[in-house]
This record gives structure tokens, C-alpha cells and sequence, in this order.
């Protein structure tokens, strides 16, 4: 008998594209979380497989916090419209300009944390009651404990003391009036296998990720580009150098890494080498031990 | 490089955290700053050593109550195999999380306390490893270092788990490795402190272990999960059926036949994003088109006409009970399975299962949480079914509940 064994890349897509597929099946307005990150890109990348040649099913949402990265915008503008896919903005900006958050104070003033009302209104407003988000277990403690469909309440909560067991392939959607669900189909992907991914499937990515030369300075340990969005202080000793970014957020709280990596093949190899998760770049997950949990509880993707 | 999906068992002080944080710290699969936020955290805790378990409880109430409440899932690799550890916590109470953990492993690694020997949670991890039908079981007696490396304590704790597993029918392969997850004997590499033992050190077992037996590639079953249809000028005639192979193999040209309705066909193409494939397999997420232009939705399910599964209304399996609510007495509940759903009324409780004992307990028509028990039940449209010993995923189900759409209980056909 021939020899059915899949390679651990194969073997992931295939379940990320069943996810994909139930999602789809199992609620009436889904919708995908777009970030412009690697990891919605793979997921957007694999959603437009799940369900070739039609097109993909739901809109992209991109919550933007008017922080972004210009490249991010951008390559962001060039992915929608070659994927043919409705693209959703919710803007952090218009929450904030109709006194629905309150713009936190102070030199590490971040948005990030203010994208969950967005986020919720954003769903609200277009009674999605499904988001797929690009969240990988291997991120961050509380991410370990996601299932694939998350349920979130009224309030859109996430209870991760009393979370629906999951089992097999069967995933259990059901939900009241009001309530809707997290779907994350990379749960099982690693930062290295999303990498190997991305190489394998030659996806384009944005240029942030390859190294360049741009002007930062050292905060908190870490190193924060120079932004309208970032006042520098004084103290703070702003030089350029060869970074790259090993995430992509708001650009307010993620730091870049000092990398000569080029290409996808010189990033594999630096990630294989790193002792550093790439979450360790992000300043919103240290503000607390459980500063992910926290957020999660509330709603944020 | 291919994955294995293994979980792990044991009672509460048994070293499970120090073993997985050891095969994850030796694979160098935790970071410098995962580890400096452990040994900050153990220190404000007031911990003596850094304690790797805060690796794995994530959530906040585990770390304020020092326990796990939930299945986390680690990852790591080596040049050989991609691992997902499913760590499923040890308490008597959470019997759910272990079988949630089970229902996705190739292996289970068992740990057993050199010390204290075969005890009940080993016994009872055991049977839930057996009723999920994990065909590999790893016995690891841990903590050698405290019984002084003696060859005597191991060689009767794997007589006596031997003797238990005899009574135990689908264990298909049983390993016992002697091990100190705390200093790394036989963990990662062989040690040196124990010469007596011939075999294997456990990340080598992990690594080699053969786990492509683990779908069945006989009987051919695809159940339909969603119906695509284009509609654009290029593509107007296009129908498929996307879904993921559950068992068997499908090539074009293959004689099928499509359940419940009982239509007979022929594959015509194997798609998978834009490419026809020669064939498709378990657990291959594919879209098929078919020869013949007929009636399909989800839920149906294609098979070949050779070895069809059941289509039926009666079905007897086995049950783990989830919800902190008992059963219902002739209660109805929502039934999923593969990508139908369907009402199912519980018609009999046929016996629990006392988990130390193995015996079967009959008289009570109800199930509280984490029990085990053979059930009869009644769905209102046919399931299109095959026993779970031999296929595990067109053998499967959940039960949820209608009202508080929880999901209740797993089920295995039998």
C-alpha cells in the first residue's frame, strides 16, 4: 500500500481550510480580521484556496487604529483588490472622535487596547457572528488555551474558565441572539511554520518584515520607530539603523529588531535562531502577566 | 517532517510540568523572555525554584490556585517531527479535559510516580487513552533519581501496569521508559545512570515512533462540507463539493455513491486550490466534482459504493459526560456529527463504567460529569455512520444542549 502520509505543512493547511470551510457553513456573516500582518495574510491566503474558484465568502475587516505603518496600508490596498475580497475598515479614529474611547495620555499612549471597542462595534454594527483572526497558540500563554471556534458573549467575553470542550474535527457553533464566535484556523501553526508557509507558498509579504535602515530609538528595552504617532523624549537617542519587524501592529507598541535578514530564507534562518519570541518586540503584552488574558476577556482579537 | 499529536497524563505531583518543560526547554523551544517572565513570576510567588509550570498555566486563576484547569497546547519541533502536546491537567475532576486531549493524539504519555507505582489515576488515564482509541502509550516512570536508578522498582511497576493493560482491548502498542524528567535521565538523551535499560530515551521514541497507520485509507468517505458554487463567467457550469477526506482514497473515475439519497456516480475531478490532484486521502482538505449533475448539500456524505458506512436512526455508543447538569432521563440534546446535525433522544442508559474497576455499573438512567457510559439513542434523520474502532471521525459525535448550547458529551459509535 502506497505510503498516505502528509508533510506537517500539508497536514496544517488542510486543517486550517476545514476550519475555513465550517466557518463559512456554520454562521450566517462571518467576517476575516485583516490586519496586514503575516499571520491574517496566510489565513486570507488560505481562505482564497478553501473556497477557489469562487470567491472568498466573507469581507476582510481591518480595524485600524490610524497608528499603522504606511507600508502596511498600502500592500494592505494591493492584497484586497487582487483577491477580489470587500474589504470592512473600522477606524479606532471615529471611535475616538465620537467619544465612544478615551485616547490614553502620557509618551507610551497606545491605541492598541482602545481597537477592542472598535472592534466589538464594528461587529455590532454589521451583526457579524463570526471573525476569524490569524491567532496562533504558540504566541502567548492565553492564546494556548483557544479553542479553534471561541465563543464570546453578549458583551463579546471571552470566559476561558468555562470554554466549550472541543473534539476531533466537530466544532460546536452554536450560539444565542447577540453572542458571536472567535475562529482562529492557524491555532496549530508556529511563528516558524507560518514562515516555512509563506516560502513555500511564495506569498508577498510587506517590506517591513525584510530588513531596511529607518530611524529609532531605545525604549523599554526595545527599539520603537520614529512615527508621527510617537512623541521621543528627551533622553531618548534617536539613530538609524538596519531593522526589520518580526510582528506588525500598531506602531506605537511594536519594536523592531536590528536583522540583516533580506529574504524569507535569511528570516527562517534568524528565527531559528532567535531565543526570543517575536511577541517579546510587542510593549502591549508586557504591560501586565496577564495583559493578554486581560484583553482577551474584554473582547480584543 | 511530519506531526505528532501526543498528550499527556498524570496525577497531580507526577512531574508532568517539569517533563514537558524539559522537552521543551531541551528543543530549545522556550525563549529567554518566556523564561525570564517564568523566574520573575516564581519570585514574586515566593516559589524556591523557578517553576516551569507557569509555562503552561496561562490563565490567570491557574496561577493564583497553582492548578490546571484546562487542555494547553505546546508546541515544538525537532529536524525530525513537528510535536503538539495536548497537556491535559491531572485532577480526578477533570476527566473531560484528558478525553479533549485524547480525541486529537497519536500517543499518550502516561506518567507514573516510581515512588507510589500503578495508582488509580493511572489506571483510570489508561482506560480514557484506550476508549479514545490512542494506539500508542508511552509509560514513563519518573522520578528514578529518588528510588536510586534500581532496576528491581521499574521492572515491577511495568509488570504491574502490564498485567492492568491486558484487560484493556485496543492499546495497540505499549513502550515503558524509566526516566528524571528533573535531571533529563532518558529524556532527551540516553543516560548513563541507568545501563540496565536497552531501550530507546523518550524524544527518540517520539521521533521514530510510526504514526501514518493512524487514518483508515480503506473505507472511502468524504462528508460534504460546503457546496461550491462560482457562478462567474469563467467558471459558470462549475459545481463542487469541499470537504476533507475522512477515510479511504478518491480518484476521477471512481464509482461512488452519494448518502442518504443513495445517487450513484462517478468522481470526475480531484480539485485542491486551483490543481487537479490524482487522488485525494485522510485528512486532505479537497473539493470534488462529480460526473453526474445531482441534489448535494452538507451533511451528505460520498462513499464508495463498495463499503458503505451504516445510515441509521439507532445507534449505541460510548459517552463521556461533560456538564456540570446531568443527563436528562430520555433527555434530548442537539447532535453533531461530522457535518450533520440532527436531534437525538437518550432512549437507554445501558451501564457506566466504574473507571478503576473496569466494571459496568447498570441501573442508574442518568450520567453526571466525567462519567462513561454505553447509551442507546434514537436521532431524528439517519446518521451516516461507521463504529469509531474503525474510522474516528465518521464515528464520532457531541452532544450539545438546546438551550444552553453547551456542548454536553462526546460520543463514540460502537
Amino acid at each position: 500500500m502506497p505510503d498516505y502520509n502528509l508533510s506537517h505543512l500539508d497536514q496544517l493547511e488542510a486543517e486550517a481550510i476545514y476550519v475555513l470551510r465550517e466557518t463559512a457553513a456554520q454562521f450566517a456573516r462571518p467576517a476575516l480580521l485583516f490586519s496586514g500582518g503575516k499571520d491574517s495574510i496566510v489565513m486570507a491566503h488560505l481562505a482564497r484556496k478553501a473556497f477557489w474558484p469562487a470567491r472568498i465568502p466573507f469581507p476582510l475587516v481591518h480595524i485600524d487604529t490610524g497608528h499603522n505603518f504606511s507600508e502596511t496600508m498600502t500592500y494592505r490596498d494591493d492584497f484586497v483588490a487582487r483577491l477580489g475580497a470587500e474589504l470592512v475598515v473600522g477606524s479606532v479614529q471615529a471611535s475616538i472622535d465620537s467619544g465612544r474611547v478615551v485616547e490614553e495620555k502620557g509618551p507610551n499612549a497606545s491605541r492598541n487596547k482602545l481597537q477592542t471597542v472598535t472592534l466589538l462595534d464594528t461587529i455590532a454594527e454589521n451583526r457579524y457572528d463570526a471573525c476569524l483572526g490569524g491567532g496562533r497558540r504558540d504566541e502567548e500563554k492565553a492564546r494556548a488555551k483557544e479553542r479553534f471556534f471561541s465563543h464570546r458573549d453578549d458583551f463579546g467575553q471571552w470566559d476561558p474558565k468555562n470554554q466549550r470542550p472541543e473534539l476531533w474535527n466537530i466544532f460546536n457553533g452554536r450560539k444565542h441572539e447577540g453572542e458571536h464566535f472567535r475562529v482562529f484556523p492557524l491555532s496549530n501553526f508556529t511563528e516558524m511554520d507560518v514562515w516555512l508557509y509563506i516560502q513555500r507558498e511564495n506569498i508577498p509579504l510587506p517590506s517591513l518584515y525584510f530588513s531596511h535602515e529607518r530611524e529609532v530609538f531605545e525604549r523599554a528595552g526595545g527599539l520603537l520607530a520614529v512615527t508621527d504617532f510617537v512623541a521621543v523624549q528627551p533622553g531618548e537617542n534617536v539613530e538609524r539603523r538596519v531593522v526589520r519587524f518580526r510582528t506588525i501592529g500598531d506602531a506605537t507598541c511594536t519594536g523592531a529588531v536590528e536583522s540583516t535578514a533580506a529574504t524569507i530564507e535569511d528570516i527562517i534562518a534568524e528565527v531559528a535562531a532567535s531565543r526570543q519570541t517575536e511577541r517579546g518586540t510587542r510593549t502591549d503584552d508586557k504591560r501586565s502577566e496577564t495583559a493578554m488574558e486581560d484583553r482577551k476577556r474584554e473582547g480584543y482579537f | 517532517m511530519d506531526i505528532l499529536r501526543f498528550t499527556t497524563a498524570g496525577s497531580v505531583d507526577d512531574g508532568k510540568s517539569t517533563l514537558i518543560g524539559r522537552l521543551l526547554y531541551d528543543s530549545k523551544s522556550i525563549f529567554e523572555d518566556q523564561l525570564a517572565a517564568v523566574e520573575e513570576s516564581s519570585k514574586r510567588r515566593g516559589d524556591a525554584v523557578v517553576n516551569l509550570a507557569l509555562l503552561t498555566d496561562g490563565l490567570k486563576a491557574e496561577r493564583e490556585q497553582g492548578i490546571t484547569i484546562d487542555v494547553a497546547y505546546r508546541y515544538f519541533a525537532t529536524p525530525r517531527r513537528k510535536f503538539i502536546i495536548a497537556d491535559t491537567p491531572g485532577h480526578i475532576q477533570y476527566t473531560r479535559n484528558m478525553v479533549t486531549g485524547a480525541s486529537t493524539a497519536n500517543l499518550a504519555i502516561i506518567l507514573v510516580d516510581a515512588r507510589k507505582g500503578v495508582i488509580e489515576q493511572t489506571k483510570r488515564h489508561s482506560f480514557i487513552a484506550d476508549l479514545l482509541r490512542i494506539q500508542h502509550v508511552v509509560v514513563a516512570v519518573n522520578k528514578m533519581d529518588l528510588v536510586d536508578y534500581d532496576q528491581v522498582v521499574y521492572d515491577r511497576i511495568v509488570e504491574e501496569y502490564k498485567a492492568f493493560a491486558s484487560r484493556l482491548d485496543n492499546l495497540v502498542e505499549i513502550t515503558t521508559i524509566p526516566i528524571s524528567a528533573l535531571n533529563g535521565d532518558n529524556v532527551v538523551d540516553k543516560s548513563d545512570r541507568m545501563p540496565w535499560y536497552q531501550g530507546p530515551s523518550l524524544l527518540y521514541h517520539l521521533e521514530t515512533v510510526y504514526v501514518g497507520g493512524e487514518h483508515n485509507h480503506v473505507d472511502a468517505r468524504f462528508p460534504v462540507q460546503w457546496v461550491i458554487r462560482p457562478l462567474s463567467n469563467e467558471w459558470h457550469d462549475f459545481r463542487g463539493y469541499a470537504g476533507r477526506v475522512a477515510g479511504g482514497v478518491f480518484k476521477p473515475g471512481d464509482d461512488v455513491t452519494v448518502l442518504p439519497s443513495g445517487f450513484a456516480t462517478k468522481v470526475k475531478e480531484v480539485y485542491a486550490d486551483g490543481q487537479t490532484l490524482p487522488e485525494a486521502f485522510a485528512p486532505q482538505s479537497v473539493t470534488l466534482t462529480l460526473a453526474t449533475e445531482i441534489d448535494i448539500s452538507r451533511g451528505d456524505m460520498i462513499v464508495k459504493a463498495n463499503n458503505p458506512p451504516e445510515v441509521t436512526q439507532d445507534i449505541e455508543a460510548m459517552i463521556c459526560w461533560f456538564s456540570q447538569t446531568p443527563m436528562a432521563e430520555r433527555g434530548k440534546y442537539i447532535l453533531r456529527h461530522t457535518t450533520r446535525e440532527t436531534q437525538a433522544i437518550i432512549k437507554d442508559v445501558r451501564y457506566l463504567v466504574d473507571i478503576n474497576t473496569l466494571h459496568k455499573v447498570t441501573g442508574s438512567q442518568s450520567c453526571a460529569m466525567n462519567d462513561i457510559a454505553c447509551v442507546s439513542l434514537r436521532t431524528a434523520t439517519p446518521l451516516i455512520a461507521d463504529s469509531y474502532q474503525r474510522n474516528r471521525i465518521t464515528g464520532s459525535f457531541v452532544l450539545i444542549h438546546p438551550g444552553t448550547n453547551e456542548t454536553v458529551a462526546a460520543g463514540m459509535i460502537r
